[in-house]
């Protein structure tokens, strides 16, 4: 609960900072997350009073507890849909959904999947740590194939989801990735999913160092993370690798990785494009150790978002209304009267 | 179409007539039934109607699965049934007549389409042999009539197809029974103009066309030896329209909200019989109403409780299977304490069980259908003009009491109609809505000590930003608490919240001598087989009495007094007997069920008969 309710202007992290105490393990990769949303928020410039954060069931979704705005903790996997409700109705709020591999792609899938493809004016943050972390380690569906956890001793028979690709088939009009230790890459794709007008999809990659420890060291471990990640940068080449000497071109309808020298330059590699759907799916494929796991934006195209449109319907028919009149709506249609 | 022109019959009075229009479920049965409801609520009469449909669109032509019907009694009085049995059936093929002659008493009027008799026909109704000659109708008034051939007659020169002519065939049946009853067919043929003259005006032509040589043929051709007529009803003075119960659902809901000066939210999936009020609503968004059809049913009562989390009014309007799916939306609605209203038209059930037919087998469903102990306060409206006075109250309950609140309507009430009353806006109670807006002293679930309910405090507000969710919560700050006793304080204070809502609820309304033989106790839907057969039973100086409760939960309070002032308590209901446990578990009342799971209302001959057998009962 707040005390203090100063002028926006003067706001800074702290004022985001609730009074609880965080409860998720220490080491946990949310620590940071909620870190850089804390730091972000004030950059914003709008009223604390006017951000929502809004939630389903998991570990990540404690994370309105710890937000000083206002909150909603809720049932599994629904989140989208209450916020749905609350920005089609209240499109002066800005809203944000925070939700985890179970929430947003298990129990919730439905849900994520029709605000991203009607476009609700909604930031969605998924935390994908391939594991079910509040239930204690069953494996999840973005788990790998053949993935051991308490319910899968011979190991899950299941093939993973792809949050961004789910999101691409969607047509989610802003997809992203970041990772929990990337503060500064972190925050600069928060900056654009919550400048975006319509559905903003961040996948965060965050590491589980109790139940799913080192889920993404193949793409975080500090040795190889430069040959690992692939930063995508809308106008720019597909490069990576240490000395950024390696990138990526199309070889027929595929992707290949390729060394930058005898005969191949940068003309030849791939040159990121943020409004094209095929590149995008393309490149929400990638993984190691084949290839480099792409971070940055996906996709980022305009339309216009659902709540807007629903707003305008309404205030259209108000004004072909005028001033709304129960007794002329009581009395349409075929009426008679009884003489007394 | 006026009385000048029909002087040349006689014209013989009733006092009250219900008619039965039956036909293939592609024969535009419910539009006939309709409009010639339409046509009666604007005589003057008092009415009631039963549709009663198959849940596949079309059926195969022809067959008993594909008979729809649609019943209406209209009377010179006040009635409350669409009758048990009707006094004219009109069948527009052999399986109509198949499925519905069992319920024609003896010299009822029966008018066939005769062509549709043909062998094919007979044979797919099941019939072994042809009835309109084997001697099987002797008993009823058979008017045989060239339906199909005098639409096509009428229409030979349009140049339309065939079939499309067909289309027009109830239009036939609704001008014949017009001029039978002497209605007036104006509103029917302005009713066609404004629908079909702008887009297919060769339908509007027509549908007119042939609608008025039924009229036509009634009054001229030597079939039809007199016309009735039904008089007025002597109804309480004031303006009127007919109206179905979701149309009555979807006003009310729209003028609690804007009494609370709040935007209505429907978040809601279609399901038969629930979804003509997300249509309704949908065309009333320049009244602030925002409808938002789902992708589930989860999604749009969850889509309803964001809206109202923002200060809207959100509901949601289902069946039985959707409220299934929402149990725990709703129960999050409980924990959070805000408000919603949950509108379940019931159905028939298990499962998917009989999608149009009605039941009322919901309420310990909505009592009970959720985790944990978890009270939500329900309301049922009696007759379908009464919806919208219930829609209303449980908008004023769910914002007063900072609840969801369920409303029990059914699909007898849902596509039934009658005459309501116009209110007044002005004379309709107030839903008063504060908004939280001042920071001192602030405690999300600080409660008002009247009525227990939390503030209503809405993002946008400054200095309130507070955090909300389904963890138990703190008795004041509402913050994350799993200590032992706030939990026990927390269930027991949301249960008395809920139990409090008792000072809303005004003295039950009785019918009948204050104490006596048999006390005929109802919810819902059955009100109106109830007050006719407690009536009929009056009129013969039985010492029984009639008492319909609105609310549910809480139940009334003055209702253990007049429970205990009569020698039986009789509970008719349309399920298993619900509400009558509930009676039993809070009063210790020895009350027993009256207990119809057909998918049809009761009849009031049904229940005459039982609380008869009761009042033999020592």
């Amino acid at each position: 609960m707040s005390e203090n309710a100063e002028a926006t202007t003067a706001l800074n992290r702290k004022d985001f900072v609730s009074d609880q105490d965080v409860r998720w393990c220490p080491g946990c990769g949310d620590y940071s997350i909620l870190a850089q949303v804390q730091r972000l928020m004030p950059e914003l410039g709008i009223p604390r009073e006017n951000i929502v954060f809004i939630s389903g069931i998991g570990c990540s979704s404690r994370f309105p507890y710890y937000m000083n705005t206002y909150g909603f903790h809720s049932i599994h996997g629904r989140a989208p849909a209450i916020a749905t409700g609350l920005k089609a109705s209240r499109p002066d709020l800005t809203v944000w959904v925070v939700t985890g591999d179970g929430d947003g792609l298990s129990i919730g899938g439905n849900h994520l999947l029709h605000a991203l493809r009607r476009n609700v004016d909604l930031k969605i943050l998924l935390f994908n740590n391939r594991i079910y972390g509040l239930t204690k380690g069953q494996y999840s569906p973005t788990s790998e194939r053949g993935k051991v956890t308490k319910s899968t001793p011979l190991g899950s028979i299941d093939y993973p989801l792809h949050p961004i690709t789910v999101a691409l088939g969607a047509e989610a009009t802003f997809v992203a990735r970041s990772i929990d230790v990337e503060a500064k890459h972190l925050t600069s794709v928060l900056r654009r999913a919550s400048e975006h007008k319509g559905t903003a999809f961040v996948e965060i990659l965050q590491n589980c160092n109790i139940f799913n420890d080192g889920a993404f060291a193949n793409i975080t471990d500090k040795d190889q993370k430069a040959d690992a990640q692939l930063v995508l940068e809308h106008g720019k080449p597909l490069l990576f690798g240490k000395n950024h000497d390696k990138g990526i071109r199309m070889a027929g309808h595929k992707l290949e990785v390729v060394e930058l020298g005898n005969g191949v330059s940068e003309a030849d590699l791939l040159v990121h494009d943020e409004q094209d759907p095929a590149l995008a799916f393309l490149l929400s494929t990638l993984m190691p150790p084949t290839f480099p796991a792409p971070v940055g934006v996906f996709r980022a195209v305009d339309r216009p978002p659902y709540d807007a449109a629903m707003g305008e319907q309404v205030e259209r028919a108000k004004a072909k209304l005028g001033t709304p009149d129960l007794d002329a709506l009581f009395n349409q249609g075929d009426t008679w009267d009884v003489a007394p | 179409m006026q009385s000048e022109t029909v002087a040349q019959k006689p014209i013989e009075e009733r006092d009250h007539v219900v008619i039965r229009f039956a036909g293939d479920s592609g024969d535009g049965m419910q539009l006939a039934g309709m409009h010639f409801t339409n046509e009666t609520a604007l005589a003057g009469n008092d009415l009631s109607t039963l549709p009663d449909f198959p849940a596949e669109i079309r059926a195969p032509t022809g067959t008993l699965a594909g008979v729809s019907g649609f019943q209406l009694h209209f009377s010179s009085a006040d009635i409350f049934t669409p009758g048990d049995q009707p006094d004219v059936l009109v069948a527009m093929n052999p399986a109509a007549l198949k499925v519905n002659i069992g319920d024609l008493p003896m010299n009822g009027i029966l008018i066939v389409d005769k062509e549709q008799f043909t062998e094919q026909n007979i044979k797919k109704a099941e019939f072994t042999s042809n009835p309109l000659t084997d001697g099987s109708l002797d008993r009823f008034q058979v008017f045989e009539v060239s339906i199909t051939k005098l639409t096509l007659n009428a229409l030979n020169d349009t140049g339309l197809q065939t079939r499309a002519m067909m289309r027009s065939r109830n239009f036939f049946a609704l001008g014949l029974t017009s001029w039978l009853f002497q209605r007036d067919i104006e509103p029917t043929l302005r009713w066609i103009e404004s629908k079909f003259a702008k887009r297919t005006p060769e339908v509007a032509e027509a549908n007119r066309r042939v609608l008025k040589a039924g009229y036509n043929y009634g009054e001229t051709a030597e079939v039809f030896r007199t016309a009735y007529k039904v008089k007025p009803a002597a109804i309480a003075p004031g303006r009127y329209r007919n109206i179905t119960g979701n149309a009555a659902t979807s006003l009310g809901f729209v003028a609690a909200a804007q009494k609370a000066g709040r935007p209505l939210f429907l978040g809601s999936y279609p399901i038969t019989p629930a979804s003509d009020i997300l249509h309704e609503l949908a065309a009333m968004k320049g009244y602030g109403v925002y409808t938002f059809q789902a992708e589930d049913e989860i999604a749009g009562v969850g889509a309803a409780l964001g809206a109202a989390f923002g200060g809207a009014i959100g509901i949601t309007t289902t069946s039985g299977p959707g409220v299934c799916l929402k149990g725990e939306t709703i129960n999050l609605a409980v924990s959070v304490e805000l408000p919603l209203v949950i509108a379940d038209i019931q159905r028939g059930g298990p499962s998917t069980g009989l999608p149009t037919k009605t039941e009322q087998a919901d309420l310990l469903l909505a009592m009970y259908g959720r985790n944990s102990d978890s009270p939500v306060p329900i309301l049922a409206p009696a007759t379908p003009a009464d919806c919208f006075n219930v829609a209303f109250e449980a908008i004023r309950i769910a914002t007063r009491y900072m609840t969801p609140v369920f409303f029990l309507s059914d699909g007898y009430l849902a596509n039934g109609a009658e005459p309501w009353r116009v209110p007044a806006a002005a004379d309709l109670p107030e839903v008063k809505v504060e908004f939280r807006t001042d920071p001192v002293g602030y405690y999300p679930f600080l409660r008002d000590p009247e009525t227990l309910s939390r503030p209503w405090a809405i993002p946008g507000t400054p200095g309130l930003e507070h955090r909300i969710g389904g963890i138990e919560k703190d008795y004041l700050t509402g913050n994350v608490s799993y200590a032992p006793m706030n939990h026990e304080q927390m269930v027991r204070v949301r249960s008395r919240k809920i139990a409090g809502i008792v000072r809303e609820i005004p003295p039950t309304e009785l019918n009948g001598p204050d104490e006596g033989d048999v006390l005929v106790l109802g919810w819902g839907s059955t009100y109106g087989a109830i007050e006719s057969a407690v009536r009929a039973l009056q009129a013969e100086g039985k010492k029984v009495a009639h008492a319909h409760i609105r609310y549910i939960n809480p139940l009334p309070p003055d209702l253990p007094g007049i429970l205990s002032r009569y020698r039986h308590v009789l509970v008719p209901e349309l399920n298993m007997g619900q509400l009558v446990r509930l009676i039993r578990a809070e009063y210790l009342v020895d009350a027993i069920g009256l207990n119809k799971i057909q998918g049809q209302p009761f009849k009031v001959s049904e229940i005459v008969r039982k609380v008869s057998s009761l009042m033999e009962k020592k």
